[in-house]
């Protein structure tokens, strides 16, 4: 079980957690909301929780609760550009299908 | 598939909830929207990469409109549609233009905010405006994926109601939610997280395209004070490029050139500025119609000299406003720079020279208000890190007021108080039986209404007939946060109530703020002597009005030698309150006094004998003035 980042998101992430000065990592979870279903939580971390699992990707400490991590395993943290927009995308295998924005997700 | 950004611990956000905010620098010459992406404050470029909005507006015959680059490039060939700086026209009246035969524009003649005539109808400096702020939003909301909560648009300093109001409607035009305007300098600060910092003095040196201006701020739990502001609103980067241009005319000893030839030459005279800010000299070839080669190369020694008296030029009011302030260079903290043209090593060199400090310049100076209003924007949209919950305070810049009698100005919010704000003050009447009251609104400094400007009119009726003095009008002003007045006057007996919000038809110019703050600090002395004389006018005008109404009820009471003294007495007291001798009018006064103890003394016994009679409260027309409560006679 495992989930990584690319080379990309990685260098973005040391680049915001550098100038936010402060934290130890990447929090990436799951939570129930949305229109179809789940939703992806991505945060700055300033602790670890004790039954986090953690991964290293790239040099960037991943957190994730385990509740979470069925629903996340194999995906890749990727950082993208569409058009004016960019940001981060989740490369989830354990999708079956999502909103139309792809904002939450069914698996 | 959306694109996800990283929130601080605990703040995910649901789907499609994000709460996206912009910060965003209209500026006069370029305007920028930034915002808070997984934490950072980052200014959102356009399709091609280019971070800056030429803060232009075209307007097309069939009532469309091209906005930035697009519209810079056809400046040349459709002045008259093509707006530049209409950032100076906002607020503003026709007859607050000092240089309307210079500009190339068609305004609409009449009362109000001015018009420009366009070949797609007449257009309002907030429209224009509007035009820029919905070409920021769309970029922002393609950038963003969603909708926008709301933005922080900056506005200068010295920007009174009238056109603080004037920027927030345009924002409405263009379907942006305010969620505060705030003061340049002050946004500059913030991105240089100075709000953070020790508490103390800063100064903000902002040289931009064509304007500049210099802010005295102070930073106090939390809160900046705008202690003084200066600067020169006809003068900025394109000056340098101007000297250059000239430089290289003389140089290669140029006759006079084509339009086509100029403009290109005025264009490598620009680039000759920005390659100097790197390097130590820079070659400028261009070969102009006549097939004439021009060779030359400028060296950065060259280039301080040519320039030596523009960068003197932004020194005289950094100066004034230091001493408008009541300070010294020594009590500058830290010296923020803001304007691509505070690049220039020349004026880096003189303002480090000045403060003794080296100014702070690692932020991109073209972007740094922009980066503070979207730091803003982004706690004001409820983006909040734990433990970040402060919130920027601002201050009004112009003591608010109202008129009283004899033209002198009550001051009800000073100036430097923070907002949102409100105080109330009681009031009363002047006149017996006076029924109405009308409220002047002013703003500045000065104890005299005709040296502050004129905000607001409005009348308050319905006050029930009562002798002078009797009605207790309470006047309440209330600022909210983004600087803007609401004024209700209420009668306390009757309820009768009257309010407005103000939104005047004319701003203050930069320059008649700059004057009029300064006008306050070298008039102190000179205006509380006036102020005296105008009080002794007033209350010798009130006891006028007293003892005559008090003869009209009860001359009676008197012998004709008494009446006629007292009548003698009323006569050289009216004379006394036209002279200027305060003494003269005090004395005066004490005679009329004294004259009348009798007469007084006599009427207060008549009315313990009779029962509780009618009085005079015949409506005097017109007569509405205002008196400060207490003081009536």
């Amino acid at each position: 079980m495992a989930v990584t980042l690319s080379e990309r998101a990685a260098s973005h992430i040391a680049n915001y957690m550098a100038k936010r000065g402060k934290g130890i990592g990447l929090r990436v979870g799951v939570r129930t909301s949305g229109c179809s279903g789940m939703a992806y939580k991505l945060e700055f971390a300033d602790t670890a929780l004790p039954d986090d699992i953690e991964f290293e990707s790239h040099g960037v400490r991943l957190l994730v609760d385990p509740k979470s991590l069925p629903y996340l395993d194999g995906t890749e943290l990727d950082y993208a550009r569409e058009g004016l927009n960019e940001g981060f995308r989740f490369n989830n295998p354990n999708v079956k299908d999502a909103c139309g924005c792809g904002e939450s997700f069914n698996v | 598939m959306a694109l996800l950004q990283i929130a601080e611990p605990g703040e995910s956000a649901a789907p499609h909830q994000h709460r996206l905010a912009v910060g965003i620098d209209l500026g006069t010459t370029n305007s920028l929207v930034a915002t808070v992406r997984s934490g950072l404050a980052v200014v959102l470029s356009d399709e091609l990469g280019r971070p800056l909005l030429p803060s232009v507006v075209r307007y097309l015959a069939d009532g469309s409109s091209e906005v930035g680059y697009e519209a810079q490039a056809r400046q040349a060939f459709d002045p008259r549609n093509t707006i530049v700086s209409v950032k100076r026209f906002m607020g503003r009246g026709i007859n607050d233009l000092s240089d309307r035969e210079a500009l190339p524009y068609a305004f609409a003649s009449g009362e109000g905010m001015l018009r420009l005539a366009t070949v797609a109808g007449l257009k309002s400096p907030v429209e224009v405006s509007a035009e820029i702020l919905r070409n920021l939003r769309r970029r922002a909301e393609a950038s963003l994926g969603g909708q926008l909560v709301g933005a922080v648009i900056t506005v200068p300093a010295y920007f009174d109601d009238a056109q603080r109001q004037a920027t927030k409607d345009a924002a409405r035009l263009a379907g942006l939610p305010v969620l505060r305007l705030l003061n340049e300098p002050t946004a500059a600060a913030i991105a240089y997280g100075l709000d953070n910092a020790a508490e103390g003095v800063y100064a903000v040196y902002d040289l931009g395209g064509g304007t500049f201006d210099i802010s005295i701020l102070r930073l106090a739990r939390g809160i900046f004070e705008v202690l003084a502001t200066g600067g020169d609103s006809a003068l900025g980067g394109d000056d340098f490029d101007r000297r250059i241009f000239c430089w290289i005319i003389e140089a290669a000893k140029l006759k006079p050139l084509s339009v086509e030839d100029a403009s290109m030459l005025l264009t490598r005279a620009r680039e000759a500025k920005e390659y100097l800010t790197f390097h130590g000299a820079a070659p400028i070839t261009a070969r102009l119609g006549s097939g004439e080669l021009v060779d030359l190369t400028l060296t950065t020694e060259t280039f301080a000299e040519i320039t030596q008296t523009l960068v003197a030029k932004t020194i005289q009011p950094v100066k004034k406003a230091l001493r408008d302030a009541g300070l010294s260079v020594t009590d500058v903290k830290g010296v923020v720079m803001v304007g691509g043209a505070t690049r220039m090593p020349q004026i880096q060199r003189a303002v480090g020279e000045f403060f003794r400090q080296e100014p702070l310049n690692n932020l991109d100076p073209d972007k740094v208000v922009a980066v503070g209003a979207a730091t803003q924007a982004n706690l004001l949209a409820g983006n909040r890190a734990a433990g970040d919950d402060w919130l920027l305070l601002d201050v009004i810049p112009l003591s608010l007021g109202l008129e009283t009698m004899g033209g002198l100005v009550e001051k009800i919010i000073p100036r430097n108080s923070t907002i949102p704000t409100a105080r109330a003050q009681e009031f009363t009447t002047f006149r017996d039986g006076q029924t109405a009251l009308a409220v002047h609104v002013v703003q500045g400094e000065r104890e005299l209404v005709s040296d502050c400007r004129s905000l607001a009119r409005f009348e308050l009726r319905g006050i029930p007939p009562m002798v002078a003095g009797a009605p207790r009008i309470r006047v309440s002003f209330q600022v909210d946060a983004d600087g803007l007045l609401a004024v209700t006057a209420r009668e306390q007996t009757s309820g009768a109530e009257a309010s407005i919000v103000v939104k005047p038809s004319y701003g203050l110019s930069d320059d008649e703020i700059a004057g009029m703050l300064k006008e306050s600090l070298t008039h102190v002395k000179d205006d509380a002597q006036r102020r005296a004389l105008k009080e002794s006018q007033v209350e010798a005008q009130r006891l006028i009005e007293a003892v005559r109404s008090a003869l009209t009820a009860d001359s009676d009471l008197l012998a004709a030698d008494e009446l006629a003294r007292i009548d003698s007495n009323i006569v050289r007291l009216q004379s006394a309150a036209l002279s200027d001798n305060r003494r003269q009018i005090v004395l005066t006064m004490d005679d009329l006094e004294s004259a009348t103890r009798e007469f007084a003394a006599r009427r207060m016994d008549k009315s313990i004998r009779r029962a509780f009679a009618g009085r005079n409260i015949s409506e005097l027309d017109g007569e509405t003035t205002i008196a400060k409560s207490g003081e009536a006679a």
